[in-house]
């Protein structure tokens, strides 16, 4: 009946809060062997999505399977196949980085001696065998990050939920956690990841459902939910305040772009239509511009952000 | 002029980077041990609140200063008045203040579970594939452990007062064995409160409410031949009084087998019940 190529597939999720419609039927189908990207802002309701998931939290109605075992009425099946790192580190702040690891490696059914051994051998391929000794208290995000993620894999788990895994963290520790998400999924783990960042889930998810008021309101490829929204855009800030109505029409003409006056009263944005080779369009844009005399202080190209993704999204449900 | 040494410092309170090749190599050694069973699980619950213990010792000063309090104040306050003298007052009381000052600290449970409860480590707990009382099982075992040790510093002081207990060291050591069964039975009602209450306050305002009348409504203090008739049956079977009964009679060496019995059946009743809504209330978080 359960098919070992899919790791969770989940169909009308619903979680109520009170009034709240946290969770208003999700359905997810996640590809065994991959990362799977949840994407969506606060409170869009991924968190409450992964702990129903993850059996800590009972839907109101849907179903949903891990590895073909029910959430509901199986839970005990799914936490074999599971593990979690919540949005807030989930380590006793008490103890020491060794001695969480260690109860929690006891937990799995490690002898006295084989937990010690693991969680040692884990503190030092997290690089941090300095701070074994150290209260959970007196770590950095960066590192509270790394001990939350090396106790989910004592066992290596065959589904791992990390949710909003970089949120809060530095760039150089959040490159640390995606190598780890990379080493991990290479391994064969499913990894269900959420955030709020477009990057965070293009750098690693192979798909991504972006989610928001508790649905899912696109679901596809990195690059299928890019060009959906359209291929990026072209930012400009002007040398002269008086040319950017000229320039606004010059872009418009020349890229059948939507053009946006930004506040700045230099600054224009071109919304590039989807299919469009975004550097071809930019070096293209920047000839008509100097062709019409028109001088250009700064210009960028960039990538759909994910307000972009949203605005465009939530525009065409409500349309 | 002096040359600026520039060095590079190494600082050795950065984390080192993260090692891929070992980090691989522990992945791939897939190495699944078989589950612990569901009291070894359950130990390691005990040994994460002894280790609190170690890294907190702050929590354990009120487990172990209000009971000597306790015993010191109602002594020397009510000694002369209730018994014409302190001494033969303390060979009354002493049981009976053991088990009032040890219940009471019951609730510090509650309150730890419903911290516990309310930080991202119970979430971890709770995807594990462990027995799922184990957690709460764990906490009453390390208490059961703070509650002996109370129990024994009481002792002590008591002595040094000058108690002398009639029934021996079996009659005491008996008594206290009692005392922890129905400590630790009687905590699954706090367990329970712990996980069902918002915050810890309400936590502890409710085992106030329930402790103080529950305990001063008893025989720890007075005999209830002195209270009002219709109050007498009353206090007499609470499950408090049943065990001050119980354990005054082990250390009087005058063992009263029907107040034991009675305090077991209530002890495996608080199991049963607020066992049950424990592990229920546990479940449905």
């Amino acid at each position: 009946m359960s098919n070992p190529d899919i790791a969770i597939r989940a169909e009308g999720l619903v979680k109520h809060f009170k009034d709240i419609k946290a969770v208003d039927g999700v359905d997810l189908s996640v590809p065994a062997g991959t990362v799977y990207g949840v994407l969506g802002p606060n409170g869009a309701g991924k968190t409450t999505t992964v702990r129903m998931l993850a059996t800590l939290l009972r839907p109101d109605a849907g179903t949903a399977t891990v590895f073909g075992h029910d959430i509901v009425s199986d839970p005990a099946a799914v936490r074999t196949q599971v593990s979690l790192t919540g949005q807030y580190a989930s380590m006793d702040e008490d103890l020491t980085g060794l001695e969480n690891l260690v109860l929690l490696s006891r937990l799995y059914g490690y002898s006295k001696p084989a937990a010690r051994s693991r969680a040692s051998d884990l503190l030092e391929a997290f690089g941090l065998t300095f701070a074994a000794g150290k209260q959970a208290k007196a770590y950095s995000g960066g590192m509270r990050r790394r001990l939350d993620i090396a106790a989910s894999i004592i066992i290596t788990p065959k589904l791992l939920f990390l949710d909003e895994p970089t949120t809060g963290l530095d760039p150089r520790s959040r490159n640390q956690v995606w190598d780890v998400i990379r080493t991990i999924v290479g391994e064969g783990t499913t990894v269900l990841l959420t955030t709020q960042y477009l990057e965070e889930a293009d750098q690693l998810a192979s798909r991504i459902a972006v989610i928001d008021t508790g649905k899912v309101i696109a679901e596809g490829t990195p690059g299928q939910l890019k060009s959906s929204v359209g291929a990026g855009s072209i930012k400009l800030r002007l040398h002269h305040t008086d040319q950017r109505d000229h320039a606004r029409q010059v872009l418009a003409d020349a890229l059948g772009a939507e053009v946006e006056l930004d506040d700045d009263p230099v600054a224009l944005t071109a919304l590039l239509p989807p299919g469009q080779d975004t550097a071809a369009q930019g070096s293209h844009a920047l000839g008509e511009l100097s062709r019409e005399g028109i001088l250009v202080d700064d210009f960028s190209l960039g990538q759909p952000s994910l307000d972009e993704v949203f605005l465009s999204l939530t525009e065409r449900t409500d349309a | 002029m002096a040359i600026t040494d520039t060095q590079t410092r190494t600082d050795a309170e950065a984390p080192a980077p993260v090692e891929k090749e070992r980090l691989r190599r522990l992945l791939a050694a897939g190495e699944r041990p078989a589950p612990p069973s569901a009291f070894a699980s359950a130990r390691a619950f005990a040994w994460r609140s002894m280790l609190k213990i170690k890294h907190v010792p702050e929590q354990l000063s009120d487990i172990l200063i209000f009971p000597i309090m306790m015993l010191l104040m109602f002594t020397y306050l009510f000694g002369g008045a209730i018994a014409g003298g302190t001494g033969d007052y303390l060979q009354f009381l002493l049981p009976g203040i053991m088990v009032m000052s040890i219940v009471m600290t019951t609730m510090y449970t509650g309150m730890s579970v419903n911290i516990d409860i309310h930080k991202g480590v119970s979430d971890r707990f709770r995807t594990l594939p462990i027995w799922r009382a184990a957690p709460m099982v764990g906490y009453l075992l390390a208490d059961v452990f703070r509650y002996a040790a109370a129990g024994a510093i009481m002792f002590g002081t008591g002595m040094v007062m000058g108690y002398r207990p009639d029934g021996g060291a079996d009659g005491v050591l008996l008594g206290v064995a009692l005392l922890l069964v129905f400590c630790f039975s009687f905590s699954w009602l706090w367990t329970w409160l712990g996980l069902i209450t918002r915050s810890e306050k309400t936590v502890m305002s409710i085992s106030m409410s329930i402790l103080f009348p529950l305990t001063f409504l008893s025989n720890v203090m007075v005999d209830p031949s002195t209270m009002p008739g219709w109050l007498q049956p009353v206090v007499e079977n609470t499950p408090i009084s049943q065990l001050v009964d119980g354990v005054r009679g082990l250390f009087d060496g005058t063992a009263d087998s029907g107040a034991i019995v009675t305090t077991l059946i209530w002890s495996a009743g608080f199991i049963l019940v607020f066992g049950t809504l424990t592990v229920r209330a546990y479940n449905r978080r």
